[in-house]
């Protein structure tokens, strides 16, 4: 790459992360190079699920009208996510619905029939450049309440990570422009045709961090969206200067290898740094965002837009694949459609990557908020083309170990998964798995070691929930005996004041013969009923002449 | 020679005096493996094991006095866990006490049909973990989170209005299955 002046200033060197390969051959060129803008389809359904957290709560009733961009659903706890009416129309239910998850489960939607009207609502307050006069804690009320979450995957909402800024010094702001896996190719033409949009979101996204750098990670096969995103920074340049913005932005071509595009490989890339296990990249002053995360973030600020469309690409055994802009909520069989498939003749859809997507169980199944790629396929088959396989033997050849970017052991991670030996297998640091797939990809034994993975690491968390809830339900249970045993001693001293009372009263009314020591004879304490019983027939014989 | 013997008592002695002080220095209260054991028995509190609770047979297994196989709720990973722990050979769930419980991979909860409750607090006063709540002759409810499914409600209640119900799978009870070679099979079949 030649040095375009001081726009772009090199590290000096990249770093490099340890496994990886380059999938370029597999990469297949879209049909049409511009984006396509898909109509309003009939229906809509937005999953109450569509970020990392807990998931949305309705605020709209079925029958209720909504217009195009109008919450529908809010916010429920610390971290979670918004969500809005990606166009204007009827909402006919709040249900369970099909929703992109590897257990093919349903879970509770909202549908929403189109009125085609796509009117939006009224009251659309725009910010605009005076975003600079806003505080980071108002910035991120902004953007949270846009409803925006990561969007190269894995949908945690923006807002907490642009606010990571009041506890860590975040020196750093990575836009990751790394589409590593082959087929994608949604954020290129991002990079491509909304430049402008890109650097402005990493402006604002730099005022709300402090951050004193921006680097634009691009992979070095994507040298259109690198020159774009160098003009425009050109063009805009003076306007930042007349801003007096002290950031400064760069772009970095990072060489195309998956998985790339992940943000530990990224930043070890980037920076050398290694995020350590179950530590942030905030903590070392790096915080990594989308593209099309950036996209978001400027559209809710310039043009008051909620986050209720976004780019994927469609492709497959389709005659036309293309990248095109899509409404949130739309079911992925109408874009399969659009691209020309035939729904009757697909075998199953993938919803993301060829080497981490997941196979949908129905095509009612809706683009969601971090969804960035369909699949559509006439035979079932990945890169990782393993079902059509007969799984060998292990035979240790150590291919996994070459290629895996996380620096596991993932045969020893398979023994253990297999073995189901949990206790050793978090000692070879499961967790670190990024499940990429590279080694299901490797495998000339055609093991589904991810499978063994993603069993792993659900079988260790439900083991971890139930040890919670255990010993939650052993403090109960203690309680429960101590409060049992605390009652039956205040019963009984309860009892004995009786006594003494009906013991102190006898000999005033009876005789002053019997004296108190007789209540405390030996006999007496050993049946206290006995003793109560005798007084009440002492005191009717009183009572009676 | 009378030095070595001087030598040797008194190095007797002062070792003596160690040992005795840190016996004292450093007790143990209670029996730790009891606790260990407590740490890997499902605290259901059901019952099933005979003894009145997870601690109670607990103790009784540190005593050797209860077999490790007497827990349904736990099932096998709890009969291995205490094999490994106790350093005994694990064997196969008691036959009689296995019957009771099909399957234990399926949590249960206890619901209380609202409408025929009585509020008789009968159920209250069974629950090992106080998840009833209610009071006399106001309707009673599971507080659902805390319920352990022990069944331990289902005889007292003279109405029976309590019902224990599988707890459904969401996306987030849900879990990977083991990747076996019979549900490959499947899915080539499917692939065909």
């Amino acid at each position: 790459m030649a040095k375009d002046g001081e726009l772009i200033m090199k590290f000096g060197k990249l770093f490099s992360f340890r496994g990886g390969l380059n999938l370029a051959k597999y990469q297949h060129e879209p049909a049409d190079t511009t984006i396509g803008i898909t109509g309003i389809p009939e229906r809509l359904i937005f999953p109450l699920q569509q970020h990392i957290g807990e998931p949305a709560e309705p605020v709209v009733n079925v029958g209720d009208k909504v217009l195009k961009g109008q919450l529908i659903a809010q916010a429920t706890g610390p971290i979670s996510a918004p969500v809005h009416a990606s166009s204007s129309g009827t909402i006919t239910a709040i249900s369970d619905y099909p929703v992109p998850h590897a257990s093919g489960l349903k879970a509770s939607c909202i549908e929403l029939h189109t009125d085609g009207c796509d009117q939006w609502i009224a009251d659309r307050k725009i910010i605009g450049n005076t975003y600079k006069q806003l505080s980071p804690i108002e910035l991120g009320e902004h953007i949270h309440q846009a409803g925006i979450v990561g969007m190269g995957g894995a949908g945690f909402p923006t807002n907490i990570k642009l606010n990571a800024g009041q506890q860590n010094a975040v020196d750093t702001l990575i836009i990751n422009g790394a589409e590593c896996e082959p087929w994608v190719s949604c954020d290129d033409m991002l990079m491509r045709e909304r430049p402008a949009e890109i650097i402005i979101g990493a402006q604002i996204m730099m005022h709300a961090l402090h951050a004193r750098r921006c680097i634009i990670a691009i992979e070095d096969n994507k040298p259109a969206a690198c020159s774009s995103l160098k003009n425009t920074i050109n063009s805009l340049k003076p306007q930042a200067d007349s801003n007096n913005n002290p950031g400064t932005l760069e772009i970095i071509e990072v060489p195309t290898i998956y998985p790339t595009g992940g943000e530990k490989q990224l930043i070890k890339i980037l920076t050398n740094k290694e995020i350590a296990n179950k530590e942030l990249p905030q903590n070392s002053g790096i915080i990594c965002h989308n593209v099309a995360t950036a996209t978001a973030v400027y559209r809710a600020i310039f043009c008051a837009e909620p986050l209720i469309s976004r780019l994927i690409t469609i492709t497959g055994d389709i005659p036309h694949s293309q990248n095109r802009e899509v409404l949130i909520g739309t079911p992925a069989g109408d874009l399969i459609e659009m691209g020309g498939g035939q729904r009757s003749a697909l075998k199953q859809i993938i919803m993301g990557g060829p080497m981490m997507g997941i196979a949908l169980q129905s095509d009612e199944t809706p683009v969601i908020k971090t969804t960035f790629c369909l699949i559509g396929q006439t035979r079932k088959s990945t890169l990782v083309d393993i079902t059509n396989k007969n799984i060998l033997p292990c035979i240790r050849c150590g291919a996994c170990a070459d290629v895996c970017p996380a620096q596991l052991l993932p045969q020893q991670l398979y023994w253990y998964a297999r073995a189901r030996d949990f206790k050793k297998i978090k000692d070879y640091s499961l967790s670190d798995c990024i499940e990429c797939g590279f080694c299901d990809y490797v495998c000339p034994s055609n093991i589904p070691l991810v499978q063994y993975y993603r069993y792993a690491k659900a079988e260790i968390f439900s083991l971890e929930k139930e040890k919670q809830k255990s010993d939650i339900a052993r403090t109960r249970h203690e309680f429960h005996l101590s409060r049992l045993q605390r009652e039956k001693e205040e019963r009984a001293a309860r009892h004995k004041q009786k006594i003494n009372k009906l013991a102190a009263r006898r000999p005033a009314i009876d005789s002053p013969a019997i004296d108190s020591p007789a209540m405390d004879s030996p006999e007496q304490k050993k049946s206290p009923p006995h003793t109560a019983i005798n007084t009440a027939q002492n005191n009717k014989n009183i009572e009676t002449p | 020679m009378l030095t070595t013997i001087l030598v040797l008592c008194l190095l007797g002695t002062a070792f003596g005096l160690l040992l005795g002080y840190a016996a004292q220095r450093f007790k143990v209260e209670g029996d730790p493996v009891v606790n260990e054991i407590d740490a890997l028995l499902p605290q259901t509190q059901c019952g099933q094991c005979s003894y009145p609770g997870c601690r109670p047979y607990a103790e009784a297994m540190a005593n050797e006095e209860a077999d490790i196989n007497q827990c349904p709720p736990g099932g096998e990973a709890t009969i291995n866990a205490l094999a490994d722990l106790l350093g005994r050979e694990a064997k196969p769930l008691n036959p009689e006490l296995a019957a009771n419980q099909p399957d234990t991979d399926i949590k249960t909860v206890a619901v209380i049909d609202e409408q025929t409750c009585i509020g008789c607090t009968l159920c209250i006063q069974a629950c090992p973990v106080d998840a009833i709540l209610g009071a006399s002759k106001q309707m009673h409810t599971v507080i659902a989170q805390e319920c352990t499914g022990c069944d331990l409600c289902l005889p007292p209640c003279p109405v029976d209005c309590i019902d224990m119900v599988a707890i459904k799978t969401d996306l987030k009870t849900w879990k990977t299955t083991y990747p076996d070679q019979t549900s490959r099979q499947e899915w080539q079949r499917m692939a065909s």
